[in-house]
């Protein structure tokens, strides 16, 4: 119990943000696309493809003699953009082409898990690390950083922590606000009638699908540039799918999302102090602790949790 | 008549699907004021002439003017802005908005900073609902107000895109008798202010009391626009099916034999365990039909379901030709020689993705002739399908369609064919021309009594007490899971079965038998 007590501390909560960050980003996109009624089960592949382009475009920014935090802020713009063109894939195909969402998702996983390693072979001639590259260390924000606790806790983190702490609440307030969220909300519940009252359907889907990419893209620039200052094969390790568990405890709320993120990130922050604190506890079982809270979640002890009507469902005209 | 420009004209519209003409140069004009009825069969192409003027569809050929200038529809945005608003038929809402999001959406009032201005939208819909006496609470959402209410948001949002023409896709066909009243109240509002009405339906009742004129489409050629003055139920009836038709059912009186149903003192429980039929009695013979009447929701589907199986009975005996077979597998039942027209054919009765021929063997699929051990035999499926397609008429281009491309009477007929088939000692008919057309009715009907002349014992519910009238020797009248009447068809009036349906009025013969003979 001690030992307990011992590792609650500001580092603890800080880590706590620190692992939840990809997650919020992942989890908002897979948000925006579920609400507009396209399962997006490729967040990992698109995180993934953002880990690696952010390593990528950082490293040769700065080879061309970009200052590191420039370098490093165009990988991360990068990562961005390169989220959305895969994603654009995956929309195409659930929306032109009316594929099945989940097979499409998972083709796209298991081409990033591919491409990503084939270009770390290819272009740095390694295939387990890249080299380092500069990244978005912790920037405290002045004067809030000194807040005590909080301040440790929120504020002395990576720019994209902010970015992501920020989007919560835009989120939020784009698709219960406004009405451009109100018709996204309505194309991924009743597309048809979205479709009668001259709505755009597939607009509204590209954009929802393209939202997740850049989301997705920008969570996957914090794991090689925000945590790491490299990227690794398979860095993602299933935070996509952790971030789309979150979406479904969330309820496709943002906030909710975000309670969900802050709970795994808790579990995988203090997995780590625990290890560190030398607790007898075998590090294998520690390591899993996430992933039974996310079973533990999905397997319903949050009640009824109803996903958009026409989620997974294509529209034809 | 109206010597005005009319507000909408549609002149020589055409619309060809691959391999089918939906719409063979078809003319309609509706004027100010005027309920216009656009009458058809299902799959006449009543729904399809107005999916072009709404938009959905181009058509092949045609022109559609509006207040005399004409207008290209090609999409929903622009019949809005023409001023033609339209009531689906299923509804175009979503069930987790607001009734004032549904009515807005597309077209949502803002604030200053952009944001969705819910006050705004509010007041709007308050307004509007007043000057057209559309009650609804704009706070609600959709998935908790009635039908009714729901229909009334879809007529608001069309008034609040200012629409200047309504078009009404089979309004009633899911309505209680109060809401269909409520809606023609409606309609008289809407005209007396000017609008015109095009209302879709081939009920002719309902056609003749609401239209001033009638525009008649049959597969999908135009037949005439009729005044309502000149026009009678037969008339339409004729126009639209294109021969005399039978409205009344004819048949001879019944010859009852011996019991082959026997139901006795059945309980049973429905959701969260709510007591939802208490001690039901009674006994079909063969050659007879037998109706139970009432209001739905009074333990009918849970009878029906007990019958088959597919609903656990506390206590009682259910039998078949002597023979128990309570809480029996639905499998076991059908075979013992139970046939069912089950009463949501989307639900129970039909794999709409499945093809004519593979519904058509649905519950023998696995018997001989239609299977051989674990495999299916093809050649004797598509002769059956083949046969049962010519015999009952199904109206499809093969017998490899799926049958949720099929019209509602289309789709029924399947069923009848395939429970028919079975050659069962007892038929139950669960509301059997629930959405099918006055054609098909006419032909269902004359199924069901041949089954009975053929010597078989028929159980009909139905919530159509004009059905249960017309079809039953004698009539069980249900009321809050017990039957609380029993009269003999020919005797039976509309006034006495509703007191015995609202509850008010009960006779429980001791001995059904005598009352049959």
């Amino acid at each position: 119990m001690e030992i307990l007590f011992s590792v609650l501390t500001v580092s603890l909560f800080a880590a706590t943000i620190r692992s939840a960050t990809p997650l919020v980003l992942a989890a908002l996109g897979g948000i925006f696309s579920e609400r507009s009624g396209i399962v997006n089960i490729a967040l990992e592949g698109i995180m993934l493809i953002g880990a690696f382009f952010a390593m990528m475009i950082s490293f040769y920014a700065n080879q061309y003699g970009l200052p590191p935090l420039v370098s490093a802020l165009t990988g991360m713009v990068g990562a961005m953009v390169f989220g959305f063109l895969i994603s654009m894939i995956h929309a195409v195909v659930s929306i032109r082409f009316r594929a099945d969402q989940v097979v499409g998702g998972v083709a796209i996983n298991i081409l990033a898990l591919g491409l990503t390693g084939f270009l770390l072979q290819l272009i740095f001639e390694t295939s387990g690390n890249s080299p380092s590259v500069p990244n978005l260390a912790a920037m405290p924000i002045p004067i809030l950083a000194s807040i005590p606790i909080l301040g440790g806790i929120f504020f002395n983190q990576s720019p994209i922590v902010y970015v992501a702490l920020l989007a919560v609440p835009i989120s939020s307030f784009v698709l219960f606000r406004t009405p451009l969220g109100l018709r996204l909300r309505a194309v991924g519940e009743h597309p048809k009638a979205a479709d009668t009252v001259g709505v755009n359907v597939f607009r509204l889907r590209y954009l929802g699908v393209g939202l997740s990419g850049v989301l997705a893209g920008l969570a996957g620039s914090y794991l090689s540039l925000g945590q790491l200052n490299i990227f690794t094969e398979n860095m993602t390790n299933g935070r996509g799918f952790i971030a789309l568990a979150a979406v479904i405890f969330g309820k496709w709320n943002p906030w909710g999302a975000f309670g969900a993120c802050l709970l795994f990130g808790f579990a995988d922050a203090i997995q780590i102090s625990l290890q560190n604190a030398g607790v007898n506890i075998p590090s294998d079982f520690l390591l899993m602790l996430p992933y039974i809270l996310t079973l533990v979640a999905l397997a319903g002890f949050i009640g009824r949790s109803r996903p958009p009507a026409a989620a997974g469902v294509s529209y034809e005209k | 008549m109206n010597e005005k420009v009319p507000v909408i004209e549609m002149r020589d519209v055409t619309k060809v699907f691959p391999g089918v003409i939906a719409n063979d140069h078809i003319n309609l004009a509706v004027h100010e004021g005027e309920v216009l009825g656009l009458l058809g069969e299902n799959g006449a192409g009543k729904s399809v002439l107005m999916s072009i003027l709404y938009g959905l569809y181009q058509p092949t050929e045609g022109e559609i003017f509006v207040r005399g200038k004409p207008v290209a529809i090609t999409g929903p945005k622009v019949a809005i802005e023409q001023g033609i608003g339209m009531v689906h038929q299923h509804f175009m809402l979503v069930p987790v908005f607001t009734v004032a999001e549904n009515i807005v959406l597309g077209d949502e009032p803002i604030t200053n900073v952009g944001t969705l201005n819910t006050a705004k939208a509010v007041n709007e819909i308050k307004a509007l609902s007043e000057k057209y006496n559309l009650e609804v609470d704009p706070h609600a959402k959709i998935e908790d107000i009635s039908v009714g209410m729901g229909q009334r948001v879809e007529i608001l949002k069309t008034m609040y895109r200012g629409a200047q023409v309504l078009i009404l896709d089979e309004p009633t066909a899911v309505l209680t008798p109060q809401e269909i009243k409520g809606l023609f109240e409606i309609m008289h509002s809407l005209t007396e202010a000017g609008f015109p009405v095009i209302f879709i339906s081939h009920k002719l009742k309902e056609l003749m009391e609401v239209c001033d004129r009638v525009t008649v489409i049959r597969r999908g050629k135009m037949i005439g626009t009729i005044d309502i003055e000149d026009a009678s139920p037969q008339i339409l009836a004729s126009m639209m099916v294109g021969r005399d038709v039978v409205l009344e059912v004819e048949k001879k009186p019944s010859q009852p034999k011996e019991v082959v149903l026997e139901v006795e003192n059945i309980h049973a429980v429905g959701l969260n365990d709510l007591p939802v039929l208490n001690g039901v009695s009674f006994k079909v013979h063969a050659g007879e039909i037998v109706g139970i009447a009432g209001v739905a929701g009074n333990g009918q589907s849970e009878l029906i379901e007990v019958i088959t199986g597919l609903h656990k009975a506390n206590s009682g005996d259910v039998r078949l030709n002597n023979e128990t077979i309570t809480n029996h597998s639905a499998k076991e039942i059908i075979h013992k020689g139970i046939a069912t027209i089950p009463e949501d054919r989307h639900h129970r009765g039909l794999v709409l993705d499945f093809s004519i021929a593979d519904n058509g063997v649905l519950g023998s699929h696995d018997q001989p002739p239609f299977a051989r051990w674990i495999q299916r035999m093809f050649d004797a499926i598509r002769a059956y399908a083949d046969k049962f397609i010519q015999e009952f008429d199904v109206r499809t281009p093969n017998q490899e369609a799926q049958v949720k491309n099929l019209s509602g009477g289309n789709q029924q007929k399947v069923i009848i064919a395939r429970e028919i088939g079975r050659k069962p000692d007892l038929l139950i008919a669960a509301q059997p021309t629930r959405g099918v057309d006055v054609g098909a009715i006419e032909f269902i009907h004359r199924r069901i009594i041949e089954q009975r002349d053929a010597g078989k014992a028929v159980l009909v519910i139905s919530n159509e007490l004009d059905e249960v009238m017309g079809l039953s020797d004698r009539i069980l009248v249900m009321f809050h899971g017990e039957i609380v009447g029993e009269i003999l068809a020919k005797d039976a009036t509309e006034d006495e079965l509703g007191l015995y349906m609202a509850g008010a009025k009960r006779n429980t013969p001791s001995s059904p038998k005598e009352v049959s003979k």
